[in-house]
C-alpha cells in the first residue's frame, strides 16, 4: 500500500480538497451555462477558503485564517455576486459557441493535467511541506483555466477563467507553501478585485460598442490591412 | 484445489444465482415505495422466471443458431463473472483467473452476443436496440476499465482478489481517487444495467428503450435466461462496487465455512442498502435523451481518469 | 529613506488629487507639477545613492542599488517629460471631442497611478510586491488604453488585459515557486520573498525549482516586455491608446518588466549552474528581434510601426542580458536608457504629427517638414537615432552588443545584423516620405511642445558621445551584479 495513510488527517483533507478543486476546474471547462459557471467559481472559492483555514490551523499560522476569511468574502460572496449581477444586467446566459467542442477540450485538459503533474513531480519531491502533492494540482488548475480562457468566446466566461486561474495560483501559494506573506496576499486580492471592477465596466462598454459580449467582434485589429 | 475451496466457490456462485432476482425485486419494491405506490411482491422476479421456464419457446423462422445460443452464452458469461467477482471471499479457486480485464471481457462477450442476436431476426427494434447498446457499451467500457485501473493502481495489481484484499485492509483515510472512481463506477453501472438516466427497465416505449428492444424477440426459457442474466449482471456490478468501495467484511480465505457464512449476511445487508440507493437515484433522476448519453458517460470517463491521475499524484 | 517615501508618495498623492480635480483646466498643470516633484525626489534619491551607495530601507522592504537607481531616475524623467508633452496634446484631443472631462480626469489620475506602480516595482525589495505592482500597472494602463472608448481601443484594451493578465499570472506562479524554494532556507514569512535575502542564499536554492520558476517568470514578465511570441497586445495597445500612453508604455513599462526578468535571472543564475536562463533569454530576445524586424515593413499605422520597433529593441536588450558578461550587460543597460529616451521622443513627435494629419495611417501623413519643420526634423532625427546611427547612444549600445555577439556567439551575428539592416530599410523608407514628402496641408496651428523631444534627443546624443562617470560606474556595477 502507498504511504498515504501515514499522513495526518488534515493533509488527507487538503488532498481531498485539492482533488475537488481539480474536479471543479474540469466542471468549469465543460459548463455551458454562465450562471452555473459562476456558481462553480464560488465553490472553488469555498474549497480554497477551507483549505487555507485548515492549513492555517494545522501549521499554526494565524495569518492564514485572515486570508481564508478574505477568500471567503471575496471569492465566495463578493465576486460571484458581482458576476451574477453582471450576467443579469447584460442578459447573457449561455456560452454555447466555443472554438473547440467539449469532448476535445476535455481530452486536451487531461493531457494538460498529465503535463502539469509531470512538471510538478520533481518539485514535489523536494518540498519540505507536507502538502507538497497539491502543487501539481494547483498547476493543473492554472492550466485548465488557461484552456478555458482560450476556448471560450464570451467575454464573461473568459474572465471567470481568469479568476479561476488566480484561484489555482492562490491554492499553490497557500497549500504548497503554507501561504505567502500577508502584504503580498493583500496586494493580490486588491488587484483581483480592482481588475474585476474594471472589467465589469468594460463589459458594458463592449456591449455598448458591439451590441454583444461575443469576442469574435474583437478580432479586428490585425497587422497591415 | 481442495474440496472445501471448491465448495465455497460453488456456494458463492449459488448465492449469486439465487440472490440476483431478489435484488431486482428489492430495487423494484424500493422504487415503488419511493414513488408512493404499492410495491409488487419481492419475489416477483422469481415467479416470472419460473413462469417463463414453463412456457413453450417460440423462435422466429429465420433465426440462426446464434439466436438460440445467445441466452446460454450470456447466462454463462454472467455466471462466470459471478464466480470471479470477489463478493464473499477473495481466496477462492477461481481467484487466479479473476483479473479485472478478464471481467470486463466477460461483460463484453455477453454484450456482443446480445447485439448479434438482436440483429439476427432482422426486426427494426432489434437492430435499433443493438446499435444503441453497442453505442453505450463503447462509451461505458473504457470508463469501467479506468475505474478498475484506479483500484489496481492502489494495490499494484489487476487481479481482483488482490485489489479487494488491499482495499479491505487499508487504514481508514480519505481517498479522493476512490471517491471519484466510486462516482464514475456508479454512473457506468447505471448505463450498463440499463437503469434510469440512460435506459428505463420498466418501460417498453419504442423510441427510448435499449435493453428491452434487444430481447423483444425472445420468449419462454430463452427470455427467462436473459432476464436472469440481466439480474445477475446487476448483482455482479453491485458486488464489484461493494468490493471496491466498501470491501469491509469480505473474507480473505474462502475455506472457513463459518467465515463464509458470516460474510453472506453482511453481503445481503450491503446489497439491500445498495439496492435502495439505486432506487433512490432512479427516482430522483429523469431519463435522458439517448444523445445525452455520451455526455453522461463522458463525464464518468473523465471522473475515472481524474481518479487515476489524482491517485498518481497524491498517492491516494 | 525619506527620498524613497517621497518618490512613491508623490505620484500616489498626485493620483488622488487628480482623481478629484482631473477634469479641471489646471489638471494638466497639476500633472506636470506632481511629475516634476517626483523627478526632484528621484534626483535626491539618486544623489543619495551616488554619495552613500546602495541602501536598504523600511524594514528591508525597499532596496536601491546601481541597477535600479538609474531606472528610477529614468522613469521619473520620462514621466516628467511625458507630462509636459501631454499638456498640449490632451488639450487638442479635448478640442477634437475625442475626450470629455470625465475621461480626462481618469487619464490624469491613472497617469500618476501608473507612474507610482512603475516606481514601486523598481524600488521594492519584495518580489511579491513587484508582482502586485506589475499587475496594478496592467490595470492602470488597461484603463489608459481604452480611454477613447472606440471599438478599436476597447479591443486593444481587452486583448491587453487578457494577454497580460494571463502572462502576469504565470509570473505569479513563478514567484510562488521562488518562495517555495526559498522558505526552506529562509523560513516562512516575509524574508523569503525579499530579493536581497534571496540573493544572499541563491547558491543553495534548489536548481530544479528555480529553473521551472524562471520559465514561468520569463513567460510572465516577458509578456509585458513584449517578447515574441507573447507580443500580440503590444502594437494594439500602443496604437489605440493616447500617444502619451504609448510613450510611457514603450519608455517605462517595457523597461520595468525587463527589469523584473533580470532581477529574477540573477537569482536563477546563482542557483542553476548552467547557461539555462541565459539561453532562454537569448532565444526569446533573438526571436523578438527577427520577427519584429520582419513585421516592420508591413506596418501601415505609424504608432504600430514604432511599437514593433520597441519589440525589436526589447529583443536586443533581452538578448544582451542573455549573453551576459560585463560588456553585454553594460550595453544592455545603456540600450535600455537610450531606447527609452529615444522612443518616447519619437512618440511625442508622432503624436503631434498624427494629430495634425488627423490619422495614424502612414500613407496619409506627408511632408512634416513643411507643416512644422521642428516636428519633421525631430521625427527624422529620432528615427535615425533609434535605427542606430552614430553618434547617438543607440549606436554605441548596439555596437557593443554586436561585437560581444561576434566574439561569444558568432551564430547570432548575421541574424542580428540582418534584422537591424531590415529594420533600417523598412523604417527609413516609411519615415522618409512622412518627413520630406509632398503635402498640401496647412501649417500646424498650435505650437507643439518640443522641449521634451529636444531634451530626450540631446540626452541620447550625449550618451552616444560621453557617458557621465557616475552613470558608467553604475552600469558597470549593475553589469557585475547581473553577471
Amino acid at each position: 500500500m502507498p504511504t498515504l495513510t501515514t499522513l495526518p488527517l488534515w493533509v488527507q483533507i487538503i488532498n481531498l480538497l485539492a482533488a475537488i478543486l481539480l474536479l471543479l476546474a474540469f466542471a468549469m471547462l465543460a459548463q455551458r451555462r454562465i450562471v452555473s459557471l459562476i456558481d462553480l467559481y464560488a465553490w472553488q472559492g469555498l474549497v480554497l477558503a477551507s483549505s487555507t483555514a485548515i492549513v492555517g490551523y494545522a501549521t499554526g499560522q494565524p495569518h492564514l485564517y485572515f486570508s481564508a476569511g478574505l477568500t471567503l468574502l471575496l471569492k465566495v460572496a463578493l465576486l460571484p455576486w458581482l458576476l451574477h449581477r453582471l450576467v443579469r444586467q447584460l442578459d447573457v446566459k449561455w456560452d454555447v459557441e466555443r472554438l473547440i467542442n467539449v469532448p476535445t477540450t476535455m481530452i486536451i485538459g487531461l493531457v494538460l493535467v498529465v503535463f502539469a503533474f509531470n512538471l510538478a513531480v520533481p518539485i514535489s519531491q523536494l518540498a519540505s511541506t507536507v502538502t507538497r502533492a497539491t502543487l501539481g494540482i494547483a498547476l493543473a488548475t492554472v492550466m485548465l483555466s488557461f484552456l478555458m480562457m482560450i476556448t471560450r468566446r464570451k467575454a464573461i466566461s473568459q474572465v471567470i477563467g481568469f479568476l479561476s486561474m488566480e484561484n489555482g495560483l492562490f491554492f499553490a501559494a497557500t497549500s504548497a507553501t503554507y501561504g505567502m506573506p500577508m502584504v503580498v496576499e493583500l496586494g493580490i486580492a486588491l488587484d483581483v478585485l480592482v481588475g474585476m471592477l474594471i472589467l465589469g465596466v468594460f463589459f458594458f462598454q463592449i456591449r455598448e460598442q458591439f451590441d454583444s459580449l461575443d469576442l469574435k467582434h474583437l478580432e479586428k485589429l490585425k497587422d497591415s490591412e | 484445489m481442495t474440496i472445501t475451496g471448491f465448495l465455497s466457490q460453488l456456494l458463492q456462485v449459488a448465492i449469486a444465482l439465487a440472490l440476483a432476482p431478489l435484488l431486482v425485486g428489492w430495487v423494484n419494491c424500493c422504487r415503488a415505495w419511493l414513488a408512493n405506490k404499492r410495491a409488487p411482491s419481492l419475489l416477483l422476479p422469481y415467479r416470472m422466471i419460473r413462469k417463463l421456464f414453463a412456457k413453450d419457446a417460440v423462435v422466429a423462422q429465420n433465426a440462426s443458431p446464434i439466436f438460440r445460443l445467445t441466452p446460454y452464452v450470456v447466462f454463462g458469461a454472467m455466471t462466470c463473472a459471478a464466480a470471479i467477482v470477489p463478493s464473499l471471499a477473495t481466496d477462492l479457486p477461481f481467484a487466479r483467473a479473476a483479473d479485472a480485464i478478464a471481467l470486463v471481457g466477460m461483460f463484453a462477450l455477453a454484450r456482443v452476443f446480445m447485439a448479434l442476436a438482436a440483429m439476427d431476426i432482422g426486426t427494426a427494434f432489434g437492430s435499433l436496440g443493438a446499435r444503441r447498446d453497442m453505442f453505450i457499451g463503447f462509451l461505458a467500457e473504457p470508463a469501467l476499465l479506468m475505474v478498475l485501473f484506479t483500484a489496481s493502481l492502489l494495490s499494484g495489481s489487476t487481479s481482483l482478489p488482490q485489489i479487494v484484499d488491499t482495499l479491505a485492509h487499508r487504514e481508514i483515510g480519505i481517498y479522493p481517487s476512490l471517491a471519484f472512481a466510486g462516482v464514475a463506477f456508479t454512473m457506468v453501472s447505471l448505463a450498463e444495467n440499463a437503469r434510469i438516466p440512460v435506459d428505463n427497465p420498466a418501460t417498453h416505449l419504442e423510441l427510448t428503450m435499449i435493453h428491452e428492444a434487444m430481447i423483444l424477440e425472445y420468449s419462454a426459457r430463452h427470455l427467462a435466461l436473459l432476464e436472469w442474466a440481466a439480474a445477475l449482471k446487476l448483482f455482479n456490478y453491485s458486488c464489484i462496487g461493494l468490493a471496491l468501495f466498501v470491501p469491509f467484511g469480505i473474507v480473505v480465505s474462502g475455506t472457513g465455512w463459518q467465515l463464509l457464512l458470516s460474510a453472506a449476511p453482511l453481503l445481503i445487508v450491503k446489497l439491500a442498502i445498495g439496492g435502495a440507493a439505486l432506487a433512490l437515484i432512479e427516482t430522483l433522476s429523469a431519463k435522458m435523451r439517448i444523445f445525452r448519453a455520451p455526455e453522461f458517460l463522458g463525464t464518468a470517463f473523465m471522473l475515472a481518469v481524474l481518479a487515476m491521475l489524482v491517485n498518481l499524484l497524491l498517492g491516494a | 529613506m525619506v527620498e524613497i517615501v517621497l518618490v512613491l508618495s508623490l505620484p500616489l498623492a498626485g493620483a488622488a488629487v487628480l482623481a478629484l480635480f482631473g477634469h479641471r483646466r489646471v489638471a494638466a498643470d497639476i500633472n506636470v507639477a506632481v511629475s516634476v516633484c517626483t523627478l526632484l525626489a528621484a534626483a535626491a534619491l539618486t544623489a543619495r545613492v551616488v554619495i552613500d551607495g546602495p541602501l536598504l530601507a523600511l524594514d528591508r522592504q525597499f532596496f536601491v542599488d546601481p541597477f535600479n537607481v538609474f531606472l528610477v531616475a529614468l522613469t521619473a524623467f520620462v514621466g516628467f517629460t511625458t507630462s509636459i508633452f501631454s499638456r498640449p496634446y490632451m488639450r487638442i484631443e479635448e478640442q477634437h471631442k475625442r475626450l470629455n472631462a470625465a475621461r480626462l480626469r481618469l487619464y490624469h489620475s491613472m497617469y500618476q497611478l501608473f507612474n507610482f506602480t512603475m516606481l514601486l516595482a523598481l524600488l521594492t525589495n519584495n518580489l511579491g510586491i513587484l508582482w502586485v505592482a506589475m499587475e496594478a500597472a496592467t490595470l492602470t494602463t488597461v484603463l489608459l488604453v481604452s480611454l477613447y472608448r472606440t471599438p478599436a481601443s476597447l479591443e486593444a484594451a481587452w486583448k491587453y488585459f487578457i494577454l497580460c493578465g494571463v502572462g502576469i499570472a504565470q509570473a505569479l506562479f513563478g514567484t510562488i515557486l521562488l518562495y517555495f524554494a526559498a522558505e526552506k532556507l529562509l523560513g516562512a514569512g516575509g524574508g523569503a520573498l525579499l530579493w536581497t535575502e534571496l540573493d544572499s542564499v541563491k547558491g543553495s536554492l534548489e536548481p530544479t525549482v528555480l529553473s521551472l520558476a524562471f520559465v514561468f517568470l520569463l513567460v510572465g514578465y516577458g509578456t509585458k516586455v513584449g517578447l515574441v511570441p507573447l507580443h500580440n497586445w503590444l502594437p494594439d495597445a500602443h496604437a489605440e491608446g493616447p500617444t502619451p500612453v504609448s510613450a510611457v508604455l514603450s519608455g517605462l513599462l517595457l523597461n520595468v518588466a525587463l527589469y523584473a526578468v533580470v532581477r529574477c535571472k540573477v537569482l536563477v543564475e546563482g542557483s542553476v549552474q548552467t547557461s539555462f536562463a541565459k539561453d532562454l533569454m537569448m532565444g526569446f530576445g533573438m526571436l523578438s528581434v527577427v520577427v519584429a524586424a520582419l513585421l516592420l515593413s508591413r506596418q501601415k499605422d505609424i504608432k504600430r510601426l514604432f511599437a514593433y520597433s520597441s519589440i525589436e529593441h526589447m529583443g536586443i536588450i533581452t538578448f544582451a542580458f542573455g549573453m551576459g558578461g560585463p560588456i553585454a550587460n553594460f550595453a544592455g543597460l545603456l540600450h535600455m536608457t537610450v531606447h527609452s529616451l529615444t522612443k518616447s521622443a519619437i512618440f511625442f513627435t508622432v503624436g503631434h504629427a498624427a494629430q495634425k494629419a488627423g490619422t495614424q495611417v502612414i500613407d496619409d501623413i506627408r511632408g512634416l517638414v513643411t507643416i512644422n519643420p521642428q516636428l519633421g526634423w525631430a521625427l527624422a532625427i529620432g528615427s535615425l537615432a533609434i535605427l542606430g546611427m552614430p553618434p547617438f547612444g543607440v549606436f554605441a549600445s548596439e555596437f557593443l552588443i554586436l561585437t560581444t555577439a561576434m566574439r561569444d556567439h558568432p551564430w547570432a551575428t548575421p541574424l542580428l545584423l540582418g534584422s537591424l539592416g531590415l529594420a533600417f530599410a523598412a523604417m527609413f523608407s516609411k519615415v522618409q516620405p512622412m518627413v520630406f514628402g509632398e503635402t498640401a496641408a496647412k501649417r500646424l496651428p498650435l505650437r507643439p511642445s518640443m522641449l521634451p523631444v529636444y531634451a530626450h534627443l540631446a540626452l541620447v546624443l550625449m550618451l552616444g558621445l560621453w557617458i557621465p562617470p557616475f552613470l558608467a560606474d553604475w552600469y558597470r556595477q549593475a553589469a557585475r551584479l547581473i553577471g
